[in-house]
C-alpha cells in the first residue's frame, strides 16, 4: 500500500509544480494547494502507516499499547494543515487585490518592477 | 579648484590655517618617527643575532596566532617602511597643502603604513595574509584618492583587481602550505623544507604563492598595473610604489625562501620571470616622457632584479638582493619626491619641456643628482655596491649565467639612461630655447625638500660607511632569508680588478654613451613597440574584465529573468538533477519493496479519486472545475488519514478543506475562465521537469520507507502523555502541552495572516484607479 501512496505523493508534487510554472496566478495558488497536500502526505507515509488503531491511550491503560500509529508525524501534519490554510487564505486575498490592480491574472503583466 | 578652497571658519583659526598650509605633516610625522626610533633601538639586539618573537593566541582551533617576529629581514623592511614613511608623511603635508580632504588622505596613509608594518613583522601565515589584504585595500583607497577623475578610479580598480586576485591565490597557497608543513608559524617552515618540497602539494603551493607575489610586485605578465597606479598623488607613489607595497611580493618570496626555495622550479621560475621583468621595465622606462611613468617603469625593472636575485639565490644572490633592496628604496623614494617637487612647482612632469631648473631648485637638484648617481651605480654611492653585488651573483648563477648577466648589464645601461632623464635633463640647461612651464618654478618649502635630501644623503652615507652601517643588518637579513647563519663582507671599492668590476665600468661607460647619443633611437623603438608591450597588457586586462562582466550580465539575465515560473523551473530543475545524481550513485535502490501489504478496495478507490481530482485540476477550463478538483483531492486525503488511524487529522483536514473550498469559490468565482497562453513546447518542458520532480519524491518516499525505522521521540510521548500530562489523545497532548510554545507560534502565524488579509481587504488603491475602487467595494461585500 505504501507504493501506491508514494505514487500519489509523486503525482501531487508533479501536478503542483507544473501548475506553479504556469503564467496564471490562479494556477499558482492551486499548485501551492496541491504541494501542501503532497507534503502532508509525505510526512504521513514516511512516518510509516498502519491501519485501524489511533494514537489514543485506552481508558484502562496509562501508556499507548502497541500497535499504535506514530503520533509525532500526526502532530506535525496538524500544524502544517492549519498553517497551510492561513497562507492559502492570504495568497487568495492577495491574488484578488492583484487582479483588481492589474486587471489580469497573467503573471507576466505583474513583474515590471522585477526586471 | 573646489578642493583648495579654505572656508571662512578655517581661515579665522590660525592653527587650522597653519595645518592646512602643510604644518599638519610635521605633527603627524612624529608618530612614524618615534616608531622608527624604537625599531632602530632594536638594531644592536638583532645584529647580534637575536630574534625577537611575540605572539598572542587568536584562533587556537585553527592554529592561527597573532604572531610577530623581528629578525634581520623584517627589521630591514620595518625601518624602510617607517623611515621613508616619516619623510612621506612630512612631504605630503607640503605637497597636499590646501587640500580639504587631507584628513582622509592621512587616514588612508596611516592605515597603509600599519598594514605594511604588520605584514613584514608577521610570523603566522594567516596573520601575514590579513595584513597583505589590508595593504591591497588601503592602496586602492590611496590610488583612487583623486576620486573625481575617471582615470584615477579605473587605475585604483585595476590595481585592486590584480592584487586582490593575487591575494586570493596567495590565501589558497598559504593554506596549502600550512597543511603541507603542519604548522602555520612562518619561522618554523624552514626546518620543514624537506616535508614541504616532497609533500605533493609543492607544485600548487609554488604556483599560487608566486601568483600572489608576482601580482603584488608587478612581475611579468602583471607589470602593467604599476605604471597605471601613478594616478595616485605623488607622495603615495613615492611611498607605495618605491619603498613599500610593491616590495611586499619581494618580501614574501624572501620570507618563504627557506620553506619553498632551493629547488630547480623555484630558481628557474624566479630567475626567468625576474629577468624578463627587469629587461622589459628598463626598456619601457627610457621611451617615456612623463617623469612619474619613467620612474614607475624603472621600479618595475628593479622589482624584477630583486625577484631574479632571490631566484639566483645562494649567499651571493641573497646578499645582493638585501643590499639592492635598500639601495632602491633610498634612491627611488627620493626621485619620486623630486618628481613631485618638479610637478608641484612647475605644473609639468614632461621631461621634453623641463630644463634648467637647477637655478630655481638647487636643493631638489642636489638630492636628485645624488639619487641618480646611486641609481646609475657610481661610486661612492650605495648603488655602486648594489650593482657590484648583482654582477657578482649573476656571474655566479647556477644556470644560464652568461644570459642572465647580459640581461642585467643591458638593463643597467638603460637604468643609467633613465637616471639621466629623470635627474639631469630637467635641471641642466639644454641647447634649445627654454620652454615655459605652467607655473614659474621656485624651491618648494622645507617639508618637501627635506625628504629627498635625507634619502639622497643616506645613499651616500650608507655607501661610504657600507661596512659599519650596512654589513651587520645585511648579514642578519641574509641569514633570515637563507635560513642559516652567513658571514657577509661588504666593501665599497674592490681591492682587486675582478670580472664584475670590469662589467660595472663597462655598464657605466655604455650608459653614459647611450644617454648622450642613443636616446632618440631608444625613444623611437619604445614608441614603435608600445602598442604590444605597454598598451597590449592593459587592453588585454580590460578585455578580460569586460568579458567577465558581459558573462555575468548574460548569466544573470538567463537566471534572473523576472518570471516566477522561470525561477521555479530553474530551482526545481537544479534540485532534481543534483538529488537524482546522488540517488542514483549513492542510494541502494534494490532495498525498495514495490509489492507490500495489498490495499483494500475502498483504499484503492480513494486513491483513484485523488488522482482523478488532480487530473481535474490540471485539465480544468473553468475555475469552478479546478476548485472542485482541488476539493476532491483534499477530501480524498482526509479519507487516507481516516483509514490509517489519524482521527485528529481527519477532523482538521475536513474542516479546513471545507473552508478552503468556500474561500476559493468566493474569491475566484468572478474571475475569467482559464485561457491557454503558454506555448505547447514550454508546457511539455515544464511537464517533464515537474514529472521528474514527482518521480524523485516518489523514490525518496519509497527509499525512506525501505530504510531503518528511526523513532527516537515516539516512545517518550507514548509513555509520558498520560503519566505526565494527563491526556489520553497523544497527538493533542503533543500540540498543547509538550510542544505548546510551538502551537503558540502557529497561532501567531495565523493571527498575522488574518491581519494581513484584513488589511488587504480594507486597503484603498490609488485614487487615480477609480474603477478598481468600485470593484474593491463589491469584493468586500462578497466576502
Amino acid at each position: 500500500m505504501e507504493t501506491l501512496l508514494a505514487i500519489v505523493i509523486g503525482v501531487l508534487y508533479a501536478a503542483g509544480l507544473y501548475l506553479m510554472m504556469r503564467r496564471s496566478i490562479v494556477k499558482l495558488v492551486l499548485g501551492l494547494g496541491l504541494i501542501g497536500h503532497a507534503a502532508n502526505l509525505l510526512i504521513f507515509v514516511t512516518g510509516r502507516v498502519q491501519r485501524g488503531s489511533s494514537a489514543v491511550i485506552p481508558p484502562d491503560q496509562t501508556v499507548l499499547v502497541a500497535p499504535f500509529p506514530d503520533p509525532v508525524p500526526q502532530a506535525l501534519i496538524l500544524t502544517a494543515i492549519v498553517i497551510g490554510f492561513g497562507t492559502q487564505a492570504f495568497a487568495l486575498v492577495l491574488l484578488k487585490r492583484a487582479y483588481q490592480a492589474v486587471k489580469t491574472d497573467d503573471m507576466d503583466a505583474m513583474n515590471t518592477t522585477d526586471r | 579648484m573646489a578642493q583648495s578652497e579654505i572656508t571662512q571658519a578655517d581661515s579665522q583659526s590660525p592653527l587650522m590655517a597653519w595645518a592646512m598650509r602643510g604644518g599638519i605633516g610635521w605633527v603627524l610625522s612624529i608618530l612614524p618617527l618615534s616608531l622608527t626610533l624604537y625599531f632602530a633601538s632594536l638594531l644592536p639586539t638583532i645584529t647580534s643575532g637575536t630574534v625577537l618573537r611575540v605572539s598572542y593566541t587568536w584562533i587556537p582551533s585553527l592554529g592561527v596566532d597573532f604572531a610577530f617576529i623581528v629578525d634581520g629581514l623584517s627589521l630591514t623592511f620595518v625601518l624602510l617602511v617607517l623611515g621613508i614613511g616619516t619623510l612621506v608623511v612630512l612631504y605630503a603635508g607640503g605637497y597636499m597643502a590646501g587640500d580639504r580632504q587631507i584628513g582622509r588622505f592621512y587616514l588612508y596613509l596611516f592605515l597603509f603604513m600599519g598594514a605594511m608594518v604588520g605584514l613584514v613583522l608577521a610570523d603566522n601565515l594567516i596573520t601575514l595574509f590579513v595584513f597583505w589584504e589590508l595593504t591591497s585595500i588601503s592602496s586602492y583607497l590611496l590610488i583612487g584618492y583623486k576620486h573625481a577623475y575617471y582615470s584615477s578610479r579605473s587605475s585604483a580598480l585595476q590595481a585592486l583587481l590584480i592584487t586582490g586576485a593575487g591575494g586570493l591565490a596567495l590565501l589558497a597557497g598559504l593554506v596549502l602550505l600550512g597543511i603541507a608543513a603542519e604548522t602555520q608559524t612562518i619561522s618554523e617552515l624552514g626546518s620543514r623544507h624537506e616535508l614541504i618540497v616532497n609533500s605533493g602539494l609543492y607544485a600548487p603551493i609554488l604556483i599560487l604563492v608566486l601568483i600572489g607575489a608576482f601580482t603584488k610586485s608587478a612581475q611579468f605578465p602583471f607589470q602593467f598595473w604599476l605604471p597605471g597606479a601613478m594616478a595616485a598623488p605623488t607622495p603615495v607613489s613615492a611611498y607605495l610604489h618605491s619603498a613599500t607595497m610593491v616590495k611586499a611580493g619581494v618580501f614574501l618570496l624572501a620570507r618563504l625562501n627557506p620553506a619553498l626555495g632551493d629547488t630547480p622550479a623555484w630558481q628557474i621560475t624566479l630567475t626567468v620571470f625576474g629577468a624578463i621583468t627587469m629587461a622589459l621595465g628598463a626598456y619601457l622606462a627610457v621611451s617615456q616622457t612623463d617623469l612619474k611613468r619613467i620612474l614607475a617603469f624603472t621600479t618595475v625593472s628593479s622589482l624584477g632584479t630583486l625577484v631574479m636575485l632571490i631566484g639566483i639565490g645562494g649567499e651571493h644572490g641573497i646578499v645582493a638582493m638585501m643590499v639592492f633592496l635598500i639601495v632602491h628604496s633610498l634612491y627611488k623614494g627620493c626621485l619620486f619626491m623630486v618628481a613631485g617637487n618638479i610637478d608641484h612647482e612647475t605644473g609639468s612632469r614632461d621631461v621634453s619641456i623641463l630644463s634648467g631648473l637647477r637655478r630655481e631648485m638647487p636643493i631638489t637638484f642636489g638630492a636628485a643628482a645624488l639619487a641618480a648617481l646611486s641609481m646609475a651605480g657610481l661610486p661612492p654611492l650605495l648603488g655602486f655596491v648594489g650593482k657590484e653585488l648583482i654582477y657578482e651573483s649573476t656571474l655566479d648563477a647556477r644556470f644560464a649565467a652568461a644570459a642572465v648577466t647580459t640581461v642585467a648589464v643591458a638593463s643597467n645601461i638603460l637604468m643609467i639612461v633613465a637616471a639621466g632623464m629623470v635627474a639631469v635633463r630637467p635641471f641642466l640647461p639644454t641647447g634649445t630655447t627654454r620652454h615655459s612651464t605652467p607655473r614659474h618654478p621656485h624651491e618648494p618649502p622645507i617639508s618637501m625638500w627635506l625628504g629627498p635630501a635625507v634619502l639622497a644623503t643616506l645613499s651616500a652615507v650608507f655607501g661610504l660607511f657600507v661596512v659599519q652601517v650596512m654589513q651587520p643588518i645585511v648579514t642578519q637579513g641574509a641569514a633570515a632569508i637563507l635560513g642559516e647563519a652567513v658571514e657577509v663582507k661588504l666593501k665599497l671599492l674592490p681591492t682587486s680588478i675582478t670580472g664584475y668590476f670590469l662589467l660595472s665600468v663597462l655598464t657605466i661607460a655604455l650608459g653614459i654613451v647611450s644617454y648622450l647619443y642613443a636616446r632618440p633611437a631608444l625613444m623611437q623603438a619604445g614608441k614603435a613597440t608600445r602598442g604590444a608591450l605597454e598598451d597590449g597588457f592593459v587592453n588585454g586586462f580590460t578585455d578580460l574584465v569586460n568579458n567577465t562582466q558581459a558573462f555575468a550580465r548574460w548569466i544573470t539575465r538567463a537566471l534572473q529573468s523576472g518570471y516566477l515560473r522561470r525561477y521555479v523551473l530553474i530551482t526545481i530543475g537544479a534540485v532534481v538533477s543534483v538529488a537524482s545524481a546522488a540517488l542514483l550513485t549513492r542510494a541502494d535502490l534494490s532495498a525498495i519493496r514495490l509489492f507490500d501489504t495489498p490495499l483494500f478496495l475502498w483504499e484503492t478507490a480513494t486513491i483513484l479519486v485523488i488522482l482523478a481530482g488532480v487530473a481535474l485540476v490540471l485539465r480544468a477550463r473553468s475555475r469552478l472545475t479546478a476548485i472542485a478538483g482541488l476539493g476532491t483531492v483534499g477530501f480524498g486525503i482526509t479519507l487516507i488519514f481516516f483509514f490509517f488511524g489519524a482521527p485528529d487529522l481527519v477532523m482538521t483536514q475536513f474542516s479546513v478543506e471545507t473552508l478552503s473550498v468556500l474561500l476559493f469559490i468566493l474569491i475566484l468565482y468572478r474571475l475569467p475562465i482559464f485561457t491557454t497562453i503558454s506555448h505547447r513546447y514550454s508546457r511539455l518542458r515544464d511537464g517533464i521537469v515537474a514529472g521528474l520532480a514527482g518521480l524523485l519524491m516518489t523514490m525518496i518516499t519509497l527509499l525512506t520507507i525501505a530504510g531503518e525505522e528511526l523513532k527516537p521521540l515516539t516512545p517518550f510521548y507514548a509513555e509520558a502523555s498520560y503519566v505526565e500530562a494527563r491526556g489520553r489523545n497523544v497527538v493533542n497532548v503533543i500540540l498543547v502541552d509538550f510542544r505548546g510554545i510551538d502551537t503558540m507560534g502557529e497561532i501567531t502565524v495565523l493571527g498575522i495572516a488574518s491581519l494581513g488579509i484584513y488589511l488587504l481587504l480594507t486597503l484603498r488603491l490609488a485614487p487615480a484607479d477609480g474603477q478598481a475602487e468600485a470593484e474593491d467595494s463589491t469584493g468586500k461585500e462578497q466576502l
